[in-house]
Parts: structure tokens; C-alpha cells; sequence
């Protein structure tokens, strides 16, 4: 049946948290998702990590992209991530984590539940491929 | 299947999130789960706001909610946004303005993109405004841009529908003139911090003044063959004229929440207005009728595609015409004729 099975377009959140006010690789990055014909929701600036974890509980997207260039990726990303698992949205959203981070943070993160990093010098056309082969699929 | 309405009526939020993916993706088991959310909908208020971007829909939104909250209601919102026409993508940009609810799940904020899938949208909000409302929420927003026909059935979903305007914009006035006049229940005049506040509700006045000395028709005649198939929504129109409402001019400045309390005034006295009427079952049929009307045409759409493409697909079927063999009537008589002659035998037996 065709028109049953429209095909749904990868929903992503992209999210700033905490006092961090740089926005415009968040800016780059939406758009660059809206033209590969993703769904892109943005948070706005200075999300609590209780605020992304409503957001993209609510908004159900398959991948949310934090973006983040304050240095204060080791406390607020565990954060958010814990907050996801307590809705059991951890295992099926890919998460993500764009902006600065000094590669000996990179481990941890990983461990924590994100799956890839991606910094200033990162090609768009990887970022979109790696989100595209790697959005859970849902039935 | 049954898990996600189960879940869903127990007050989980992650359900309800699932179910309005599915009933937005019209992913497969959507009607089965939108015909079983009937039986518990009926109870929430249904408000929509539209105007033109940036008039501050999504920041009265916010203030709105959190008004709501204060008084221990619970709050869904739908935020509907323009997809690229080329790519099919969106930045969903109305959750920005939603910051006066933080970590509140009794908001429930859900951003949509206006797919051009066909004319779709208007029914997916409809469906997802029937989840949040079987969710037990109390009050249910619906923002959308003021752009045209889609925005305006759109906002049909609602009971009360506000249309939002800010000062010293050209444009508002034309949007009115474009047939969005008729369908505002409160009008508020944001921006009211701005100059030119005064003029825009003097504008508005007039053109209010206009409408009513015409009978409560349209002052531009807009409705002529425009909708040719909703007649219920003229009819109700009318109705709504001829009850005696006169939609109240409310100024705001939503950035600093100022307004908010007389527009939820207005909002509860269009309500009241709605049920002392009757005008609220009068609505609600039109909507169902809507409604039937909306699922047959898709139902019976996709079903002439099959048809189509067992007669050999649509190239060969005008390969037929352009060799001069037969003609779109022709041919479509000849598609349809099988379908008729069984829906008749079956009417009949
Ligand atoms: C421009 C800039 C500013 C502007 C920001 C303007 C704005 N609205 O964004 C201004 C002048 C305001 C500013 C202020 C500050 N800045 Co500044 N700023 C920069 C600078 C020079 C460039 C950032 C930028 O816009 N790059 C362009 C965009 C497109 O790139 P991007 O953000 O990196 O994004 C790309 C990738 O990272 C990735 N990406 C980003 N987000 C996401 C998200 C997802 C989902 C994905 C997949 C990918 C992704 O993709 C993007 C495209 O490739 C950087 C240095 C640098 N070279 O990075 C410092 C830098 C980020 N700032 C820095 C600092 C310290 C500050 C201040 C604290 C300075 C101060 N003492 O006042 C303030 C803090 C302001 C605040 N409230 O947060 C430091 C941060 C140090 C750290 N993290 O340890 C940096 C690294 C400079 C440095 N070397 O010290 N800054
Ligand atoms: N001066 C003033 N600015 C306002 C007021 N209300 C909203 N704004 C600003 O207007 C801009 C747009 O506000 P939004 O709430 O996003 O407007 P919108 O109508 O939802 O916009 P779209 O959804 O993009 O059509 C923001 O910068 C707001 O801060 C107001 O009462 N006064
Ligand atoms: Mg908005």
C-alpha cells in the first residue's frame, strides 16, 4: 500500500546547553540537516540538560546533535544522557556531540553513550552520511 | 500496537511522543491507533493561533502555557512550521521561544513540518490534537503561519482561533483581506510595546465594522467557490455571525506577558459564547464531517492508484490519448466503472 509507507524523514534535535553562547556552527550544522532533508529542530540557546532531555523526549527525534563549545561537555552531556535513559530513549536516539572537545575527552564521551564527535575541522558531507547510516531505524 | 495506547492513556509522555510520530508519518497501524483514541477525547480546549511569521505567535504561546500552568491546567502545543519545498527538510524553529516551562512535562511542546504531503497536514493535526486530548491534556495549542488556504484548515482543529497581528505591517492587512479575517475568534495585536499598536487595532476595528454591516458575510467575498466542499464551514461562519460574537481586539506584548491574562479572558468567553450557543457541537459536527470526507477522498486516491496501475500505469493510459485511441473521460469512465458497478451490487444486496 503506498501511501501507508511515506517515508519519514530523520528528525534530529540540535541542541546548546548550559551558558555557552557560541551558535553558529548549531546554525551551520541545522541547515546543513535541512538541506539534506532532515528535520531539524533547534533548542534555541541555554538549554538546561533537563530542558534538551524534554525536548527531545517530546519532540521524539532520532538523533540528537549536542553543540558544544564551553569546555563544560564532561559535566552537562553525562546529564543529558542519564536523562534520556531514565525515559528509555537512550538506546534507540543516536547521540551526538558537535563544537570543541579536547581529544582526551573524546573516550569518555564514547563510553557514556555518544557516538560520534565532531569538531571544527569535520567535513559536512561525513556528518550527514554518518547520520544517515546511523539514525535508528523505527517501524 | 495496544501497548503504545495503553501507555499512552496511563500518562506516558514517551507514548504520546510515538504515537504522534505515527500518526504524523501516517506509519502503518496510525488509523487503528487514531480510531481507539476516540473513545477517550472530547474533554480538552482546542485554541489556535496563526498570523504572520514573527508576529510572536510562538512567544504567546509560551506565556499562555505557563498561564495555563499556574492555574494547575496541563498544556499540549502543536507548532507547525513550512518544510523546503526542495529537499523536503525543516528547521522547526518555534521551541526557541519556550522557555518559560523548563523541564515541565505538562508542557508538552511538539514541533511539526508542513510536508507538502497531500494537503495531509491538516488531518495529522487533527490526529495528533486527538492524542494530546486523549493524553488528558486541558488545553491544546495549535501555531501555525498565516500563509494561506492549508494554514486555515489547519487551524479549523481549533474552537477558538486567534489571529495574531503586529503594528505597522502592510502585510497583516493583506492577510486579513486574504480570508483570515473570517475564521479569528480574538484577535491580539502583539507588539504592542512598538508604535503603530494604536493604528493596527484601529484598522482592525474598521475592518470588523465592514464585515458585521455586511450581514456577518464576508467583507471580501472570499468565501465564493473558494471551498467548495466544506459548506459546513461556511454554513458555520455564518452561524457564528449570526450568534452574535464579535471578536474582541486583545493588545499584548508577549515577550513580557503582558495581555496574556485578558487574551485567556477572551478565550474563555469565546468558549462560553461556544457552548451557550450550541455553536461547539455545531463545530464538532462540521469537523467530523470534514473528517469523513478527508479519510474517503484519500482512501478512494490510493485506491485508483492500484487501478491505475493495473490498467498498465498512467504513461500507458496516455500513450492511449496522445495516439488519439481514447480520451482522459474515456478513460477514466473505464477505470471507475468496475468500482461503481461493485460498490452498487454490494449497496444493493
Ligand atoms: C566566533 C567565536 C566567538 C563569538 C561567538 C559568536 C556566536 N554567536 O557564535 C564570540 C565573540 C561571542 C565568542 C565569545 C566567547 N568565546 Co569564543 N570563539 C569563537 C571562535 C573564534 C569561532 C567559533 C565559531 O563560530 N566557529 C565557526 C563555526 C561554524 O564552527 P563550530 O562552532 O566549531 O562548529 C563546527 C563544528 O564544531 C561542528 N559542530 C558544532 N556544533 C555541532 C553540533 C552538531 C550536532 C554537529 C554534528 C557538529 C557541530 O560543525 C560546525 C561546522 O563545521 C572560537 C575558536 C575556534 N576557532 O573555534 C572561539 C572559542 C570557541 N571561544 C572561546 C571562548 C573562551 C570564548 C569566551 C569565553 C571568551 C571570553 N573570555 O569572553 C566567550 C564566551 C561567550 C559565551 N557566552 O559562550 C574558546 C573556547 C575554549 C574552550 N572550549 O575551552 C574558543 C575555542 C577560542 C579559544 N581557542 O580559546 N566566541
Ligand atoms: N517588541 C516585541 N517583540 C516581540 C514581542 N513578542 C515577540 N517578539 C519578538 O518577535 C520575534 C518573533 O517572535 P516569535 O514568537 O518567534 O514569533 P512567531 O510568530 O512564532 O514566528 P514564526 O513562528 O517564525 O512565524 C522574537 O524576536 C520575539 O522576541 C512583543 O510583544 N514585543
Ligand atoms: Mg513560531
Amino acid at each position: 500500500m503506498s501511501a501507508e509507507q511515506t517515508q519519514r524523514p530523520i528528525r534530529c534535535l540540535v541542541a546548546k546547553v548550559g551558558l555557552d553562547g557560541h551558535d553558529r556552527g548549531a546554525h551551520v550544522i541545522a541547515r546543513a540537516f535541512r538541506d539534506a532533508g532532515f528535520e531539524v529542530v533547534y533548542s534555541g540557546l541555554h538549554r538546561s540538560p533537563d530542558e534538551v532531555v524534554q525536548a527531545a523526549v517530546q519532540e521524539d527525534v532520532d538523533v540528537l546533535g549536542i553543540s558544544i563549545l564551553s569546555g563544560a561537555h564532561n559535566t552537562l552531556v553525562p546529564k543529558i544522557l542519564d536523562g534520556l535513559d531514565e525515559y528509555g530513549a537512550l538506546d534507540d536516539t543516536l547521540v551526538i556531540v558537535g563544537g570543541i572537545v579536547p581529544d582526551k575527552d573524546e573516550d569518555e564521551l564514547r563510553e557514556r553513550g555518544v557516538s560520534a564527535i565532531f569538531g571544527p575541522g569535520a567535513s559536512m558531507d561525513d556528518t550527514i552520511e554518518f547520520v544517515r547510516e546511523n539514525a535508528p531505524k523505527r517501524e | 500496537m495496544s501497548g503504545l495506547l495503553d501507555r499512552l492513556l496511563d500518562g506516558d509522555h514517551r507514548a504520546l511522543a510515538r504515537a504522534i510520530t505515527k500518526i504524523e508519518n501516517r506509519m502503518p497501524g496510525h488509523r487503528e491507533l487514531v480510531s481507539s483514541l476516540y473513545d477517550h477525547t472530547g474533554n480538552a480546549e482546542v485554541i489556535g493561533i496563526t498570523g504572520s511569521p514573527g508576529a510572536g505567535k510562538s512567544t504567546l504561546v509560551d506565556k499562555v502555557a505557563e498561564h495555563y500552568r499556574s492555574q494547575g491546567l496541563t498544556v499540549g502545543v502543536i507548532a507547525i512550521d513550512p518544510s523546503s519545498p526542495f529537499t523536503g527538510g525543516a528547521v522547526l524553529g518555534d521551541r526557541i521561544r519556550m522557555a518559560s516551562n523548563v523541564g515541565d512535562m505538562d508542557v508538552f511542546f511538539r514541533s511539526m513540518s508542513a510536508r507538502g504531503s497531500l494537503g495531509g497536514v491538516s488531518i495529522a493535526t487533527a490526529d495528533a490534537v486527538k492524542a494530546l486530548d486523549a493524553f488528558g491534556k486541558d488545553r491544546i495549542i495549535v501555531e501555525t503561519v498565516g500563509a494561506g488556504q492549508n494554514e486555515i484548515d489547519i487551524v479549523k482543529t481549533a474552537d477558538t482561533v486567534t489571529v495574531l497581528v503586529q503594528p505597522g505591517s502592510g502585510d497583516d492587512v493583506q492577510m486579513l483581506k486574504a480570508g483570515i479575517l473570517e475564521i479569528a475568534d480574538v484577535f491580539v495585536v502583539n507588539k504592542a510595546d512598538l508604535d503603530g499598536a494604536d493604528r493596527t487595532v484601529q484598522e482592525l476595528n474598521e475592518m470588523l465594522q465592514l464585515r458585521d454591516d455586511d450581514g456577518g458575510r464576508s467583507s471580501t467575498g472570499h468565501h465564493a467557490g473558494h471551498h467548495a466542499e466544506s459548506a459546513e464551514a461556511v454554513a458555520l461562519q455564518r452561524t457564528e455571525a449570526e450568534n452574535g460574537w464579535m471578536p474582541p481586539i486583545v493588545e499584548a506584548v508577549a515577550t513580557r506577558g503582558e495581555g496574556v491574562e485578558e487574551y485567556v479572558d477572551a478565550l474563555d468567553d469565546h468558549r462560553a459564547h461556544l457552548e451557550a450557543t450550541g455553536e461547539l457541537e455545531a463545530k464538532a459536527r462540521a469537523r467530523y464531517a470534514e473528517e469523513i470526507r478527508t479519510l474517503l477522498r484519500e482512501d478512494t486516491a490510493e485506491l485508483l492508484t492500484e487501478e491505475i496501475a493495473a490498467h498498465g500505469g498512467i504513461e500507458e493510459l496516455v500513450a492511449g490519448v496522445t495516439a488519439g485511441e481514447t480520451d482522459p473521460y474515456e478513460i477514466a469512465d473505464s477505470v471507475l466503472a468496475p468500482i461503481a458497478d461493485c460498490a452498487r451490487q454490494q449497496r444493493d444486496s
